[in-house]
């Protein structure tokens, strides 16, 4: 039978190591890990996911986006919403004039990366995303959405180099196939 | 004692009926219960629940099967990765689907680090009930934070993870993160014993837990419990031993029980799952094999989620969740959309015995007893 009021003491002396050794161990083993957060930050991960974003090559009109619509329909919560561009002959252009995705909906499941077939929207690593209204703040245009490829190699720098590998090879699969055989036969 | 809502007695004094939540930070949630006091002795308890109702079942009805897995995360929003686990085993039972084998190692390791995420929460916030600020529960969320960031490098989320697909997992894991586990699981012993030494000879903690809210087998047996909250009453029932789903049946494991079924047992029950969970992270860890991560059939379906439709049929999938049996039941009428879905949810099924349990004790102790049994209201409300 041990002493009553051991346990408790015993418990007092783990506090009281805890405590004193916190000062000198590193953050990764026991010492003070706090995070003075808005003057402090974490490492990013880069798998990290939060809200999507548009990519565009060079300049925004060369946004990467066709206006499937195929994220438009399997976004879960169904927070997108795309018009394609009609040019002036009444041609739908494969651009999406109207881009809105609604933040405040968005529960950044990751799915619309996953599914487009155009290597087009990503998950972002901006978190800080606070508005005064709900609809004015909180849907996000086209305009806003979309990001440059640079910004996106800085943020998620496998993925994106992955994806730009595999755009030079299509585009350069593409190119040889658009170019005339060297040696045309001559009709005989 | 037969709990009677109207407020008489018979020895002649009236009972004192009190409100308890739904906002009250120690009823871990928007849960309400309408208590009936005599003196400090409860009599009579009405757990009500529904506040946080989201109509899951009739949104995930109108919905294509992989979009209803991030909404899966959202039930039992401490450990989501028992849910993935749960809705995935369920689709691939209903498609006929079968998974690599080094997908069910990544499946395991991520399932078991949840539960160790889910045991440490549950401790620490039932001895901040107990009235031990935040001690104990800082110490454990030092150490589910190195966890939880390990799961946001892996599955990109550190809570909502969404990480399992029919037929596989989301992301491989690199040799980085399978050292990582490892270093996470070498080190959790020396923690653990720590946090034995600062808890389970307490005797604070030992008089504040031993003898109350005893729930007898029997009565958690009728009553359909799973989980620890079974075992802690002596009831060997472990779903991952029972169905052995997934590969559990080839790791070496014990399930802990309990002898009495009080707070105390059901508190250090969850400590001793914590060690043969670290057990299975360690056999898993040595032996998982190379390979490919999803199965090649439902690889065209990550693209095209609306092409996915099994056939028609039923299927009723259940893992061992931290908090007790996690079903899902799911009809399928050849649709892209489940015709028919069901959570049978461990936490709303665990609760129905509250009263049981509470009758007879002190007001206080309703609060370590509602504690003890590991309620998230995201998932008994759903």
């Amino acid at each position: 039978m041990t002493l009553f009021g051991m346990g408790v003491f015993k418990g007092m002396v783990v506090t009281l190591k805890n405590f004193l050794t916190s000062y000198f161990r590193k953050p990764d083993e026991g010492g003070i890990f706090t995070v003075q957060y808005p003057e402090e930050r974490e490492r990013e991960i880069e798998n990290f996911r939060n809200f999507p974003f548009l990519v565009y090559d060079g300049t925004q009109e060369k946004i990467r986006c066709v206006a499937c619509g195929i994220c438009e329909r399997e976004c879960p919560p169904k927070c997108i919403h795309i018009e394609m561009e009609i040019d002036a002959a009444g041609k739908p252009t494969r651009k999406p004039a109207v881009f809105d995705i609604d933040y405040g909906l968005c529960m950044n499941c990751g799915m619309c990366e996953e599914v487009c077939p155009f290597d087009s929207i990503f998950m972002d690593h901006a978190f800080e995303v606070t508005a005064p209204e709900r609809v004015e703040g909180l849907v996000r245009h086209k305009e806003e959405l979309a990001k440059s490829n640079e910004y996106f190699q800085k943020v998620r720098p496998t993925l994106a180099s992955v994806i730009d590998q595999k755009r030079k090879a299509a585009e350069e699969k593409k190119k040889a196939a658009a170019q005339p055989p060297a040696t045309p036969q001559e009709p005989k | 004692m037969e709990p009677s809502m109207d407020l008489k007695n018979t020895n002649g004094a009236s009972l004192l009926e009190i409100n308890f939540g739904p906002q009250h930070p120690s009823t871990h949630g928007v849960f309400r219960m309408t208590i009936q006091l005599e003196g400090e002795k409860i009599c009579g308890l009405k757990p009500v629940f529904g506040y946080l109702h989201r109509n899951h079942e009739q949104i995930a009805e109108n919905l294509p099967y992989a979009a209803i897995m991030p909404y899966t995360d959202r039930l039992d929003y401490v450990n989501a990765l028992a849910n993935n686990f749960g809705y995935a085993l369920t689709i691939e039972k209903l498609a006929g689907l079968e998974v690599p084998e080094r997908a069910e190692y990544i499946r395991v390791i991520m399932a078991e680090l949840a539960r160790i995420v889910n045991h440490i929460t549950v401790i620490g916030f039932m001895l901040n009930d107990l009235g031990a600020f935040f001690t104990p529960l800082l110490y454990a969320f030092r150490e589910r934070e190195r966890i939880l960031d390990l799961f946001e490098e892996i599955t990109g989320s550190r809570l909502m993870n969404n990480y399992f697909r029919f037929g596989g997992v989301k992301r491989d894991l690199t040799n980085a993160n399978l050292a990582a586990i490892q270093k996470i699981v070498s080190k959790f012993p020396a923690f653990l014993k720590e946090f034995e030494a600062l808890l389970t000879k307490n005797e604070i903690l030992c008089m504040r837990c031993q003898n109350i809210g005893i729930l007898p087998a029997d009565v958690a047996t009728n009553a359909g419990i799973t989980g620890p909250v079974l075992r802690a009453s002596g009831v060997n029932y472990d779903i991952r031993k029972v169905d052995g789903y997934s590969i559990y049946n080839r790791f070496d494991f014990k399930i802990p029980l309990g002898e009495k079924g009080d707070v105390y047992d059901r508190f250090y029950i969850r400590v001793l799952e914590i060690r043969e969970s670290l057990k299975i992270l360690d056999q898993a860890l040595s032996k998982i094999p190379q390979g490919e991560i999803l199965n090649k059939k439902t690889l065209p379906f990550i693209k095209m989620p609306r092409n996915f439709k099994p056939p028609v049929g039923e299927a009723y999938g259940r893992v061992e969740s931290p908090k007790g049996e996690l079903g899902f039941y799911v009809v399928s009428d050849g649709t892209p959309q489940p015709w028919r879905y069901h959570v049978r949810a461990p936490s709303l099924i665990n609760l129905t015995v509250l009263e049981e349990m509470c009758l007879g004790q002190k007001i206080a102790d309703a609060i370590i007893i509602l504690g003890s049994i590991d309620i998230v209201l995201g998932e008994t409300d759903r």
